[in-house]
């Protein structure tokens, strides 16, 4: 966050990036599928760097050739949460991978408010510091 | 945030000149569409009306393609199929051939088929049917999706049946998303045309309904004479007589299916005669022994002796 350009939240790849464009993400599609990764849509309005944790947005999907599906799953995502984080993740059954190889942001909300330094007084004189996401103030669902 | 701009989705194309000649017969034989047409007609016999059909779809999307040098667009034509015909004319066999023209001509991306029946797309309860139509339509996104028996989708006797959300859902994406798929439904010309009945919106969505003509005796012979080359067997001279007789009386018989019936009687045929060599354990037997078909194997077959089908158990008096 500090190293990033304004409030832009960074998780997964190509996060310090300016946003991909639909040919971008497209064309990262095709590379997983030619890999035989099973591509996934997922979003959240939680937005911690550490929350790795995102709804699905339906299952994910295997077993398909071409990036039009998933861009097609993509575009409802946004369809149905404007304002929300959106990313695609690809999941490598590959035996001792087994886990998401390919994890990147498609959609933004509009207005990223960013994060505030929260100090925590300890033993001592001992001072503690995290992040607090002024979003998540809100309930969710409301946050943008 | 999401780019819509499609101008640098695609490579710079060059706009030729008005009067810049273009090689027609050339991109044809760049597009490789000559060996796949040439495989077709050498490998399905007879299918005149499918093979013209295939022709002109083939030249539409070449000369599309030469248009698109002049930069005269157009829309992409549809190329949504229906096969109808009588069980065994080769609709599926057709069907995996169209994947690969499409492919061949740039139509569609990956070239795949993805075939379904009404089992992969209806649930088995409310909500159940949208993902699963919609994880199948993206399956065959890229490719070509072929939906045999399709008219079971549709069954109007029951008003609760999860068939017509399938069958809304297919209409979307067949209009919407063109350019991702086609779709081709086969299936019995009668249960077809009724099923197009209750759902004009399909007829319409379809540009292309080809209708798959029943083969002759002759094709059939050459028909089966294809498919034991493929298993490297081949009929002798007089068994070649005698499977033409054989046909010509199995098709004057009930549950004829063409080409499924020619396959099941070489089935048969090759039964009897690993019987016959068997048989004849005593002699020495050589490749050709092996590879021959002879007509014996065919004139045991019970269609010849009491006029009955091999299918049915000996002995049982048919009304």
């Amino acid at each position: 966050m500090m190293t990033n350009q304004g409030n832009r939240i960074s998780q997964g790849q190509f996060s310090f990036l300016p946003d991909l464009t639909d040919a971008q993400i497209t064309a990262q599609i095709k590379y997983a599928l030619s890999k035989g990764w099973a591509l996934s849509v997922e979003y959240t309005d939680d937005p911690h760097p550490r929350n790795t944790y995102w709804e699905m947005f339906g299952n994910p999907m295997f077993d398909l050739k071409d990036p039009a599906g998933i861009m097609m799953e993509v575009n409802n995502c946004r369809k149905t949460f404007p304002n929300h984080y959106i990313r695609v993740g690809a999941f490598s059954s590959v035996q001792g991978v087994e886990s998401v190889t390919m994890s990147y942001i498609v959609n933004r909300p509009k207005q990223e408010p960013g994060f505030g330094l929260v100090r925590q007084e300890t033993e001592g004189r001992t001072m503690r510091y995290t992040i607090h996401s002024y979003a998540s103030d809100k309930p969710e669902g409301e946050r943008y | 945030m999401n780019n819509t701009d499609e101008s640098n989705n695609k490579p710079d194309m060059v706009v030729l000149a008005d009067d810049a000649p273009v090689n027609l017969e050339a991109e044809f034989e760049a597009s490789n569409v000559k060996e796949v047409l040439d495989k077709l007609d050498r490998e399905l016999i007879g299918l005149k009306p499918v093979k013209t059909r295939i022709r002109e779809i083939a030249a539409l999307l070449l000369v599309d393609r030469l248009r698109k040098q002049f930069a005269l667009t157009s829309e992409t034509p549809t190329l949504h199929m229906n096969f109808t015909g009588n069980p065994g004319t080769g609709k599926t066999t057709v069907a995996m051939r169209m994947a690969e023209i499409l492919h061949r001509l740039g139509y569609v991306r990956e070239g795949h088929l993805v075939s379904v029946t009404r089992d992969d797309l209806v649930g088995q309860y409310i909500g159940h049917t949208a993902p699963k139509t919609k994880e199948v339509i993206k399956k065959a996104m890229g490719g070509v999706l072929f939906i045999d028996e399709a008219y079971y989708l549709y069954k109007p006797e029951n008003e609760r049946d999860y068939g017509a959300e399938s069958i809304e859902i297919l209409l979307q994406v067949m209009e919407n998303n063109r350019d991702d798929l086609v779709v081709i439904l086969a299936g019995y010309k009668d249960r077809m045309d009724k099923f197009f009945h209750s759902n004009p919106g399909m007829r319409s969505r379809i540009a292309h309904h080809i209708d798959f003509p029943d083969y002759s005796a002759n094709e059939l012979l050459a028909i089966a004479n294809l498919m034991l080359a493929d298993q490297n067997y081949h009929f002798s001279p007089d068994a070649e007589k005698a499977f033409l007789e054989y046909i010509t009386l199995r098709m004057k018989m009930e549950h004829f299916a063409n080409a499924r019936s020619v396959r099941n009687a070489l089935d048969r045929a090759r039964l009897r005669q690993a019987n016959r060599l068997f048989a004849s354990a005593s002699k020495l037997l050589n490749k050709v022994d092996l590879m021959t078909i002879e007509a014996e194997d065919i004139l045991a077959s019970r269609v010849f002796q009491e006029g009955k089908l091999d299918s049915e158990p000996a002995g049982v008096k048919r009304p």
